[in-house]
């Protein structure tokens, strides 16, 4: 855990988001312990092996490893879609039962209901908690604008680009207003230039919502690009490695010498072969 | 394609052309035939003959009276298989049990053609109405049955998922996520067992039953009247097209505007 120190010296500006209060001290997601198996007749794996990760209020926590790592299903506990499994799943410090908007998710492919178009699909939740209709309007009003929507609020989905989906996707889960969303992969599906788009409208997104976030991604550099820290996670058994702190400024994007160097240095931990490589970039 | 509704395009108006100028050319083709006298006109009646029957019998209530009559059984034999194919589907969609029993039982009867039930009708109710509603209602329970089941089968997890993330109760899954879902399905379901209510009704009708379109067919055969028997075919063919197109044409157009594929 060297490298903490080392990005912290690299911090060309901190953000201000992770800075210390009582709340510090108090994780929003708390999973303690977590051991997750998957059996069946032939085999019986270890998902998850004693694994524990904290959550702070309004921090952007990215997770990263390769396929087989258990950290989607690290999330799917967190959303309290997989209940089964030992260890300890708190939120608020209560146990997570099961699934609840103030968990909200953003899955990888495009979990949208193709009956209704986007306003309806954004309003899902809303209309799920009973908020009146014109509260529901301007809520999803301010949303659509928020992800570049609203031109398209009549569309149906099947006339939405992949992009355009996931917005739709990251509208609906912000719309009701989660304690934290939950992201799984949300960009694996994309184009490099629609991905880099969205890495760059989330972090707008994010600074100005500041919501808490969880983001479940294989892809080393959008978990630099995002993340206040970086969960590296190794497969078989599904362990965490080591967490980095990303203290860089925002927005990032991947030409960034920092995020480069950094993304160097995660995919290190992530192979954990040879020597570790010299920042290739002064800061 | 909503504006084009309103506002007809010029490619649309060719497109009724052709299809009025196709009809009025087989029209033309049959009234020559008929008038050249090539087949006996007991066998092959001019145009102008048939429609004069059509009016005849739509003046004196023949037809009106029999398309009441067939109507009113298929909208009664409809709606019951309707709530029968429901009530089936939704079981085996849900238990287990119930499709490995049942719904081997729903599949094996689906492939039998429903006039096939008219004999066993006719001795459980006699010469009755109960007795063509149930072959109506035969004919359609299983299409129903088989497109609710898979409907609801074809539900994506994930939407499942995302609508309990968005925190969905059971209830509010099944009424704004696993209902909306079933929908494509439900119309191709309700399309087939439509056209196979329609046809055994017919059968049933040109068989035995006193009033309707089918026996109408049946009293034009039995007079000889071969303009009677073109007429209330046209009758039959109209009541069919009209609910194709009307009914499921446009949920058909309104499941392709929103899933975005050719139902079918």
């Amino acid at each position: 855990m060297a490298l903490v120190a080392d990005t912290e010296t690299q911090a060309a500006g901190l953000t201000g988001r992770a800075a210390g209060g009582p709340s510090e001290a108090e994780p929003l997601l708390a999973l303690r312990g977590i051991t997750k198996r998957f059996r069946t007749k032939r085999q019986d794996t270890l998902a998850l092996d004693d694994v524990t990760l904290e959550v702070r209020p309004r921090e952007f926590i990215c997770i990263v490893g390769p396929s087989g790592c258990g950290k989607s299903t690290l999330l799917n506990i967190a959303a309290g879609i997989d209940t089964e499994y030992d260890g300890e799943a708190l939120f608020e410090g209560t146990p997570i039962r099961g699934m609840a908007q103030e968990r909200a998710v953003v899955f990888q492919e495009p979990a949208l209901f193709p009956w209704l178009n986007v306003r309806a699909n954004v309003e899902f939740g809303l209309k799920l908690r009973g908020v009146p209709q014109e509260q529901r309007r301007d809520i999803v009003d301010r949303h659509l604008a928020l992800v570049n929507l609203s031109r398209f609020d009549r569309a149906y989905i099947h006339e939405l680009s992949g992009g355009m989906k996931q917005r739709v996707q990251l509208a609906r889960g912000l719309a009701v207003e989660p304690h934290v969303l939950l992201m799984d992969e949300p960009f694996a599906a994309l184009d490099a230039q629609t991905r880099d788009d969205l890495q760059l409208e989330l972090q707008t997104v994010w600074t100005r919502i500041g919501t808490t976030v969880l983001f479940v991604t294989h892809n080393v550099r959008e978990a630099v690009i995002l993340g206040d820290r970086v969960v590296v996670m190794s497969p078989s058994p599904g362990r965490i490695k080591s967490i980095i702190d990303i203290n860089l400024e925002r927005p990032r994007t991947p030409d960034d010498h920092a995020v480069a160097d950094l993304a160097a240095a995660v995919r290190y931990e992530l192979q954990n072969t040879g020597v570790a490589p010299e920042p290739r970039y002064a800061i | 394609m909503r504006s084009s509704r309103l506002h007809p395009s010029h490619e649309q108006v060719l497109k009724l052309l052709r299809v009025l100028g196709f009809y009025a050319a087989v029209i033309a083709i049959w009234s020559l035939l008929g008038r050249a006298e090539v087949w006996s006109p007991f066998l092959f009646p001019s145009p102008e003959k048939v429609f004069a029957s059509l009016q005849t019998n739509f003046a004196n209530g023949l037809i009106i009276d029999g398309l009441q009559a067939s109507l009113r059984r298929l909208v009664v034999g409809y709606a019951l298989s309707f709530v029968l194919g429901m009530s089936l589907g939704l079981l085996t969609a849900t238990s287990r049990f119930a499709d490995e029993t049942v719904g081997g039982v729903v599949l094996g009867l689906q492939s039998l053609p429903s006039i096939t039930w008219l004999p066993l009708a006719v001795l459980w109710f006699g010469l009755s109405e109960s007795a063509i509603v149930f072959v109506v209602l035969m004919g359609s329970t299983f299409s129903i049955a088989i497109s609710a089941r898979s409907g609801m089968r074809g539900l994506p997890p994930l939407l499942a998922r995302a609508a309990g993330t968005l925190g969905a109760t059971r209830w509010q899954l099944y009424r704004y996520v696993v209902v909306p879902a079933m929908v494509p399905s439900m119309v191709q379901g309700m399309k087939q067992g439509w056209s196979f209510a329609w046809r055994s009704l017919m059968a049933g009708e040109l068989l035995f039953v006193s009033v309707g379109l089918g026996h109408l067919l049946d009293v034009g055969r039995n007079l000889n009247n071969i303009n009677m028997v073109f007429a209330i075919m046209l009758v039959i063919i109209a009541v069919g097209v009209a609910v194709d197109r009307l009914l499921f044409g446009r949920a058909e157009a309104w499941v392709r505007e929103r899933w975005g594929f050719a139902a079918g």
